[in-house]
């Protein structure tokens, strides 16, 4: 098993505060991890700490490549495509710009326009369409796409169950693993949605104000008790 | 993208450190007021009447400071009210024979009532759009003076007879006029004060910062909004009236755009929200562009506007907007190592 | 009646150069939530560069080419370097920057042209058409106005670095996470922003005579129809500026003499903008609580 993404000791810093205390954390080639945890735990800061967009301390090693050095940009064009919390969809664009930007790096746009409007047909209805106008799934299947566009090695994703119906919710993940299988592209998923997470994904692991509490493979978090109690509700 | 301004350094100073800090500041305070009442018999008149000035320019920046630092409504339009104070004064003068320091209440109430007047509609806009609508104020302001010119003189303005000191202080003109005006600004700094610092400034500020969390708890923000236009125009136009006295002559060629973009200059260099960066701005709207004409006489403007750029590079919260804070962090530094030593 | 059509036509004219000048300051401040003070300045500068190159017996046309070009990289340097390190301070901070460089440009080149007014060559013929309805000159100025903004429109809808400057004005951070530079970005913004007021400089130099306080009035004009159109809208400032041309042609034959025309047309412009207070296409600005 090779890691396409491994952070060791990586510390994240907002202004003066330090919010995450050192975490080790690895996502395997062409499989998904998931990192649990509940609110202000430090998921979405471990993602962000990912891409550059927060002051860290410590080793991310992405393939070959060292990351803590460099900009957002620079990682999105060394194959990390990232759907941030909330979408961070261009509202003011159509949905056929959203991916044309998505694929901004990588070339071929028209061909990988196609095979997103295969994954998710109903964006190829809304085309031309204002971004803003689409539902909350739409908007996510979109973010997704455009994410997919940069034929990323590694694809990010933010709490994309967020504010979805679990109809929604469960089509977007059949969509994201079957990705996965035929793109082979690795996933790393913050999720408030842990059954539904700890049942797609190979590895977890679950934070707590920073830290690292818990980590294994997918199964054995499952069946952890504890985790049970607090995370899965049974 | 950009951020919101921090309070007024002092009232963070002021807040968690007791009486420690406290007696730092009034000692300063003391300090300066020292200084200021010692230096006009050291130096000569001209440098009086150039103190005079930029005391006079900082109560009119300490105006724009309440509208713009501290309720975060932008105003272009600040040199329109301070003609509208000077001319006041000047009119009362020149038509009706009121002694100079009898103009300044008036000054001050037509101000206020035109600052209030300014607010409602102000209402409506935001960044901007309220930026048009001040400069609307700036610009029309002069072309208004021209064409009323029956009350105002028009084109040649009123020429006024610099006001005699009164005998018993055996003072001259430009000194008497220097602590006339020395008193008035320290009434300023007072009057701001207690109302930055109390009630209605930290309505002001909530407003500024989040308008709808204001409302939320309950803050009249339309009335405090129009209060703060009303406030701000007030010492601006007591300014104004000041120049009127000091100098002697309006015209409406003196209160031209330009010169509201240099109280904001002023505004912004001395530091946008706080009372000391006022004075600060003064000295930088009066000395600099003097200074860059000493420097380059081809090009004066170019080192003026050079020396805006510089300042906001070093200082972007300006001079006392970043030192105060500095200088309160250090001050806490030096009490909590001496603390530890003991 | 036909007084009216030729106010409105030679006021048209007019409200192309302002909105040239206020599509200009809308590029900028979807970009930087910034007005830029100094474009007018800026422009003046550029017609000033346009005016020595036409002296060194260059053709009007290639002069024109070559100060599009040279101010295009002078308006990204000065991103670069004026604007770049103040990019994250308050946006007071940066207006005062702004008016730093109005002042600097203003001062240069009163230092190295003089402030002497000199005449700046028109490209199109001194006629009238249409029976005096209207000149070729302001024709002519329509025109090159209507290029320039099918030019830019091509450039914004359909190419891949027009998309990626509107996706970064929009949304930076998603931008970004797109691998697009947003620094870059903006520096071409500012380096459009200031071809197009080159464009207006070069434009209503004829008509006003170039001097270093050429601009100035023009800014004002076009700050005006920026707001009116609202300015978050490129469309905006085109409707808007032609609307201000108009108004202060029309109010300046009707209504009043020149110098209280400006106060007139500001004042009928604030009116409309009671009613709207986001301009004409203006979208609100959104408030998270």
């Amino acid at each position: 098993m090779t890691a396409i993404l491994e952070l060791r000791a990586v510390k994240a810093f907002y202004g003066q505060s330090e919010v995450l205390h050192g975490i080790d954390l690895a996502v395997e080639e062409a499989g998904m991890t998931v990192l649990l945890g509940a609110n202000g735990a430090g998921k979405t800061t471990t993602l962000r700490a990912i891409c550059g967009m927060v002051r860290t301390e410590g080793e991310i090693r992405f393939g070959e490549r060292r990351l803590e050095r460099c900009t957002t940009e620079q990682i999105a064009g060394f194959g990390v495509a990232h759907v941030p919390e909330g979408r961070g969809t261009f509202t003011g664009l159509t949905v056929e710009e959203n991916l044309r930007i998505g694929g901004y790096t990588a070339g071929r746009p028209d061909e990988k326009m196609r095979l997103m409007y295969g994954y998710f047909p109903i964006l190829a209805q809304r085309r031309r369409q204002q971004a803003g106008a689409l539902s909350g799934g739409e908007q996510q299947m979109l973010a997704i796409a455009r994410a997919l566009m940069m034929s990323p090695r590694l694809l990010v994703l933010d709490e994309p169950s967020f504010g979805l119906a679990p109809r929604v919710v469960e089509a977007i993940f059949t969509i994201v693993e079957q990705i996965k299988r035929e793109q082979r592209v690795s996933v790393l998923l913050v999720e408030q949605n842990a059954s539904l997470a700890l049942e797609m994904a190979d590895r977890a692991y679950l934070l707590e104000t920073g830290y690292v509490v818990t980590s294994g493979t997918a199964k054995v978090l499952a069946d952890d008790p504890q985790i049970r109690r607090s995370y899965l509700g049974y | 993208m950009a951020e919101t301004v921090s309070v007024d350094s002092t009232v963070a100073m002021r807040r968690g450190s007791g009486t420690g800090i406290a007696v730092w500041r009034w000692a300063g305070i003391a300090a300066l007021i020292a200084v200021a009442v010692v230096l006009p018999s050291t130096i000569s008149n001209y440098h009086v009447f150039e103190l005079t000035q930029v005391m006079i320019y900082a109560i009119a920046v300490l105006g724009l400071n309440i509208l713009t630092g501290y309720n975060g409504q932008i105003s272009l339009g600040h040199g329109g009210f301070f003609a509208a104070g000077a001319y006041t004064a000047a009119v009362l003068m020149h038509r009706y024979g009121v002694p100079y320091w009898a103009t300044l209440l008036p000054a001050a109430l037509v101000c206020f009532a035109l600052g209030m007047l300014f607010g409602v509609p102000a209402l409506r806009f935001e960044g901007p759009y309220l930026a048009l609508v001040t400069l609307a104020m700036a610009v029309a302001m002069p072309q208004l003076l021209k064409y009323f010119d029956t009350w105002t003189g028009g084109q040649q303005g009123i020429r006024l007879a610099k006001p005699m000191p009164p005998p018993e202080l055996g003072l001259d003109r430009d000194r008497w006029l220097y602590f006339f005006v020395l008193v008035v600004l320290l009434v300023a700094i007072r009057v701001a004060a207690n109302l930055l610092n109390g009630r209605t400034g930290r309505a002001f500020v909530a407003i500024r910062d989040h308008p709808i969390a204001a409302a939320a708890m309950g803050i009249n923000t339309a009335r405090y909004k129009t209060l703060a236009f009303g406030a701000s125009t007030l010492f601006t136009g007591v300014a104004g009236a000041l120049a009127a006295i000091v100098i002697g002559f309006v015209a409406p060629e003196s209160f031209t755009l330009f010169l509201s973009l240099s109280f904001l200059v002023g505004s912004a260099v001395g530091g946008i929200a706080t009372i000391g960066g006022a004075i600060v701005g003064g000295f930088f709207i009066e000395f600099v562009p003097n200074v860059a004409n000493d420097i380059s006489d081809a090009a004066p403007w170019a080192i003026y506007g050079l020396a805006m750029l510089l300042v906001m590079y070093v200082m972007p919260r300006g001079v006392v907007g970043t030192a105060g804070p500095w200088l309160a962090h250090a001050i806490q530094q030096l009490r909590s190592a001496r603390r530890a030593a003991k | 009646m036909h007084q009216l059509l030729q106010q409105i036509f030679s006021g048209l004219a007019a409200g192309a150069v302002y909105a040239s000048l206020a599509l200009a300051l809308v590029m900028i401040y979807r970009a930087t939530d910034l007005v830029n003070f100094a474009q007018g300045e800026m422009a003046m500068f550029s017609t000033y560069i346009a005016w020595t190159l036409v002296n060194a017996e260059l053709p009007f046309w290639a002069a024109f080419v070559i100060t599009l070009a040279v101010s295009f990289v002078g308006g990204m340097l000065i991103e670069r370097i004026v604007i770049r390190p103040v990019e994250n301070a308050p946006i007071l901070t940066m207006v005062v920057v702004t008016i730093g460089l109005l002042l600097i440009f203003n001062a240069t080149a009163g230092w190295l042209y003089s402030y002497t007014l000199q005449e700046f060559p028109s490209p199109f013929p001194d006629r009238t058409l249409f029976g005096a309805l209207m000149t070729t000159r302001d024709v002519g100025v329509i025109a090159v106005t209507l290029v320039m903004l099918v030019a830019l429109f091509c450039f914004f809808r359909f190419t891949a670095t027009g998309l990626a400057m509107r996706a970064a004005a929009q949304n930076p951070e998603s931008a970004r996470l797109c691998g697009v530079r947003v620094g870059r970005m903006l520096a071409l913004g500012w380096g459009f922003a200031a071809a197009i007021g080159a464009v207006a400089g070069i434009m209503v130099a004829p008509v006003l005579f170039l001097d270093p306080n050429m601009m100035s009035g023009v800014l004002l004009y076009a700050f005006t129809g920026a707001l009116l159109g609202g300015i978050t809208s490129p469309v905006g400032a085109v409707v808007g500026g032609l609307i201000v041309g108009v108004t202060e042609n029309l109010v300046g034959t009707y209504l009043i003499a020149s110098q209280l025309k400006l106060t007139v047309a500001l004042i009928l412009i604030i009116i409309v903008l009671v009613f709207r207070p986001n301009g004409l296409f203006g979208t609100a600005l959104v408030r998270r609580v």
